[in-house]
């Protein structure tokens, strides 16, 4: 609009038009419009051996991404996966990993190299000005098409013809349902699985680094033991959900430093079993302080007196880790004596 | 030059003051306090229980005890066995300056084995507690390295770290780097539990896992551990990763971005 209204005459002399409108200042506009300035040649625009060289600048970057390639190729086939090499300053590194990143990474960066350089000494680095036109259509434009919807509104019968409107909204707001609906096939839902684990009565707690049935013996004050239940088979189908769940740390307080009068009602002569999935977002929690009992997770520092009932007394998790309650059997080994009371793991929506 | 006694109101004084007289402080102990407890006893030559006992009575009873029932100053060591003196000793951490400290970190050792031997006898004398482990047990010979990386995974890594770098704990505690760690103490450690580690009985892990354990700790911390990602910044994890990879990284590309756009293509330069 602006060069529509600025004339000719008023630019200043020498002005290239084409190259920027140049708007000098009046009394809608307080301020001119210095324009763009005057276009400056390259020395590739002006020096024919200039352009030659830079043309040979950009085909050897190029040229050198394609040899890049092939030693990428050439790499990926002939070092041995196993292959160390020691590259200062790095140290010891796998050959293999190190050629791969290497290739690739010239290839690519001398691509993007090259074409930088085309671009800034060979392209054409004419600066054009294009004005902004105005969103809005015209004004007879509008009028037009208000004027077609309305005779095609009149035309469909869709005001006068209300059983045929109100059914199409019904048909259109039912058709959604049909994707909702297969959304159930992401999955079957949790149902009770999670206020469920494989722990049950009469369960042995199985040691989880020599896969063998524990003594409270076993189990000294200020050690720390990760037990599984029997029978959880690494191999079989579920075998990670099952044992997300299950996991447990076991570890032995003095029982007159139990604060808590139901931990030490369901420990066995002070071992307590604890839930190790982080009640805040699951995380496998076992950085444990055997002098002050603290447990602490990895993931958000939260952190659980393991001698109060696992009471959180920092960090974000919601809930104290859920306990297991454990006794002995008749052969001496410790088992469960029932599932855990409440959901282990996360807090989730209908848990509250 | 500007005369010291001018800066002394800079706001930085202070600090500057403290760490001298933190480093003086020191620095006075480290010089003395060995010299007077090495000099205990240079002629024993026997691991005897009576050295022993005298080298406690010198150098640990006024924070353990006489007769190493504790105090308010130190846990009692009556049953911690001949493991837990070697270790805390060997490795500097005892005699502790202080009983309030966070954590005792790895020192320098006052005592030489000899002596630690002795003291090791003679706690051990006063009740039954793991033994000093021989190198059959922590050696190399016959341990199988990735099932000690598995075991590290599940039992040490929560604190360790995965290669073992360490990491922090709560309250200023922390779990140590176990690169160069002498095998011998690293077995003592996972047997005794120091400090706040829970200890990890052989009920619970057996020798042959422990020595396991040990052999993959010393596979991924030795000299000729191949890195295979190129460089390791420090074992750390994600933290230093994403610290390098914004930093130098995207800072890179910045610095690149800069210098090509701060250089003109113009012919004539302005």
């Amino acid at each position: 609009m602006s060069t529509q209204e600025t004339p000719e005459e008023k630019l200043p002399a020498g002005q290239d038009t084409a190259h920027g409108a140049v708007r000098v200042a009046d009394e809608k506009n307080p301020f001119a419009d210095p324009g763009l300035p005057p276009h400056e040649p390259r020395v590739q625009d002006v020096d024919e051996r200039a352009a030659k060289r830079s043309e040979r600048t950009v085909a050897l970057l190029f040229t050198l991404s394609m040899l890049a390639t092939v030693g990428f190729i050439a790499s990926f086939v002939t070092i041995p996966v196993d292959q160390s090499v020691y590259i200062f300053p790095i140290g010891h590194i796998n050959a293999l990993n190190f050629a791969l990143g290497m290739t690739l990474g010239i290839a690519l960066f001398a691509i993007g190299a090259g074409a930088v350089h085309w671009a800034r000494t060979l392209m054409s680095d004419q600066e054009t000005a294009d004005e902004r036109h105005p969103i809005a259509a015209p004004p007879e434009v509008r009028e037009k098409v208000m004027e077609d919807f309305r005779q095609g509104a009149k035309e469909s019968v869709i005001g006068r013809r209300k059983l045929i409107r109100n059914t199409m909204f019904g048909a259109l707001a039912l058709v959604p349902l049909s994707g909702v609906v297969l959304l159930r096939d992401l999955g079957p839902l949790p149902e009770t699985k999670l206020r469920h684990t494989a722990w049950k009565k009469g369960k042995l707690l199985v040691n989880m680094n020599t896969n063998e049935p524990m003594r409270p013996s076993d189990i000294i004050v200020g050690s720390l033991t990760f037990a599984q239940p029997e029978g959880l088979d690494p191999h079989e189908h579920g075998f990670m959900n099952e044992i997300a769940k299950a996991a447990l740390m076991i570890v032995r307080i003095q029982p007159e430093n139990i604060k808590d009068k139901r931990e030490l009602e369901w420990s066995h002569e002070g071992i307590v079993a604890y839930s190790k999935i982080c009640t805040h977002v699951g995380c496998p929690i076992s950085l444990y302080e055997q002098q002050t009992h603290h447990a602490l997770c990895p993931c958000h520092q939260s952190t659980f007196d393991l001698s109060d009932g696992a009471r959180v007394i920092f960090g974000p998790a919601g809930h104290a880790l859920p306990q297991l309650r454990i006794g002995v059997n008749d052969e001496g080994y410790l088992e469960a004596l029932g599932d855990f009371e409440e959901p282990v793991g996360p807090s989730f929506w209908e848990r509250g | 030059m500007k005369k010291l006694s001018a800066r002394r109101r800079h706001p930085l004084a202070a600090l500057v003051v403290l760490l001298l007289a933190l480093a003086c402080t020191g620095g006075l102990y480290a010089v003395f306090a060995p010299a007077s407890k090495a000099q205990a006893d240079e002629t024993a030559q026997s691991l005897t229980i009576e050295e022993g006992k005298k080298l406690y009575a010198v150098g640990c009873a006024s924070c353990h005890g006489t007769g190493g029932q504790g105090t308010t100053d130190g846990p009692s060591l009556v049953g911690v066995g001949a493991a837990a003196v070697d270790f805390q000793v060997a490795t500097g951490r005892m005699p502790a300056a202080t009983s309030q400290a966070a954590q005792l970190p790895k020192k320098k050792a006052v005592y030489t084995q000899a002596e630690i031997d002795q003291m090791a006898a003679y706690i051990a004398s006063l009740g039954a507690g793991p033994a000093v482990p021989t190198e059959e047990q922590y050696g190399p010979e016959g341990a199988d390295i990735a099932k000690g990386g598995e075991l590290f995974r599940n039992n040490c890594a929560q604190c360790h770290n995965f290669t073992g770098k360490g990491g922090a704990l709560t309250h200023g505690k922390y779990a140590p780097d176990l690169e160069g760690v002498d095998p011998k103490h690293i077995y003592q450690a996972m047997l005794t539990g120091p400090q706040n580690m829970p200890s990890f009985p052989d009920g619970s892990l057996s020798e042959q896992n422990k020595k396991d354990i040990i052999a993959y700790v010393k596979t991924v911390n030795g000299d000729e551990t191949v890195s295979p990602g190129g460089l390791s910044l420090g074992g750390l994890g994600p933290v230093s990763e994403g610290l390098f990879a914004w930093i130098f990284g995207l800072g890179g590309m910045i610095a690149v971005a800069a210098w090509v756009a701060a250089r003109t293509a113009k012919a004539r330069k302005s």
